[in-house]
């Protein structure tokens, strides 16, 4: 292995570890059993990153963007202009800027998921088709439910949260279980449910690279969809590029990087830029092809 | 301009320009609140 090749892995990696411990500072209320009432929890975290997690300290964007839409004919009816405008804007803003570079980079259930896959255990691939479910969660789960399904109020609630989502049920439903008794007291069904999800995505997430992000993670799906105009972005040299598939021996959503590029499964973590043989694949922050050449100086 | 380059400004403007007239409306104390309130969907109560 290359030295830059080692530099990048490792930085990866502080990168993974240091937004984890970032995003989750309030070590305080951890130790107390409640949720931090940190100042920055109305930020739009970029990740997946649950604000019931005692010491979390910003807003999980699919738990926020969940009760805009819950909330709207509410805040309607009651004359408040309370679009969830804000929450929609961090999601561009984020998906613009990188597109899905914090899948790989900031995630904190990413970096769950590439931990856990280092188990030596035989591995076996996500079918291809499980790939299309992320777009039905998102559409049905965080979208159309929380928005058309309302009670005699006129609220809703975060269907994906609820019913699926496995880092909440980490971060906040095991932690607040074990720390807070009155929480423990109330767990029932739903919390088996979730329960019995995340302990599949552990096991899956052990014999399968990075399922949870594949298959379901909405959030991932919106930062997705950017990475055809964000900012930064890769570049293969079509050129140079022997079509040997070394690259998609170490991609961890296992894409050909050189049949595209902007494809909306890559969360950029540049495993494939450090195994390829030609040096032909590169990354940067640019917006023009010509920019882009630069960054290979093909 | 390349396609991709117009199409990050249009994106990148209509985002800042989400996020302020957010923040004009008082939307950060609304996900503060819910952020700083324990979400029992999440923990998997109810």
């Amino acid at each position: 292995m290359k030295t830059g090749d080692l530099k990048t892995r490792i930085k990866r990696r502080i990168f993974q570890v240091a937004a984890t411990l970032g995003f989750n500072l309030d070590f305080l209320s951890l130790m107390k059993g409640n949720i931090s009432q940190a100042k920055t929890k109305g930020l739009c975290l970029p990740a997946l990153n649950c604000y019931s997690c005692p010491a979390a300290i910003g807003a999980c964007p699919l738990g926020a963007l969940q009760n805009s839409l819950n909330s709207l004919r509410y805040n309607l009816g009651a004359g408040q202009k309370k679009l969830g405008l804000y929450v929609v804007g961090s999601l561009g803003l984020m998906g613009t800027i990188g597109g899905r570079l914090p899948c790989g980079w900031l995630c904190p259930f990413g970096l769950l998921q590439e931990l856990v896959y280092r188990i030596p255990l035989p591995k076996i691939q996500v079918p291809a088709f499980l790939t299309y479910l992320r777009y039905i969660i998102l559409v049905f789960l965080v979208l159309l439910l929380p928005l058309l399904v309302v009670d005699a109020s006129g609220l809703g609630w975060p269907w994906f949260c609820k019913w699926v989502c496995p880092a909440g049920t980490l971060e906040a439903g095991v932690v607040l279980a074990a720390l807070n008794p009155a929480i423990r007291g109330q767990l029932g069904f739903l919390f088996a449910w979730k329960l019995s999800l995340l302990i599949l995505f552990l096991v899956w997430m052990a014999i399968s690279s990075r399922p949870f992000c594949r298959t379901v993670c909405p959030l991932g799906t919106i930062l997705g969809f950017f990475n055809r105009v964000s900012a930064f972005r890769m570049r293969v040299d079509l050129e140079r590029c022997i079509v040997c598939d070394a690259c998609q021996k170490v991609c961890p959503v296992n894409i050909r990087i050189y049949k595209d590029p902007d494809s909306s499964q890559c969360v950029r973590c540049l495993k494939c830029e450090q195994v390829c043989p030609t040096v032909c694949i590169s990354h940067g922050f640019r917006l023009s092809e010509k920019e882009a050449e630069q960054i290979t100086g093909a | 301009m390349e396609k991709r380059k117009f199409l990050f400004f249009v994106f990148l403007f209509l985002s800042v320009a989400l996020i302020v007239l957010g923040l004009l409306g008082g939307e950060f104390r609304v996900v503060w609140q819910k952020a700083v309130t324990v979400c029992l969907e999440c923990i998997g109560i109810g």
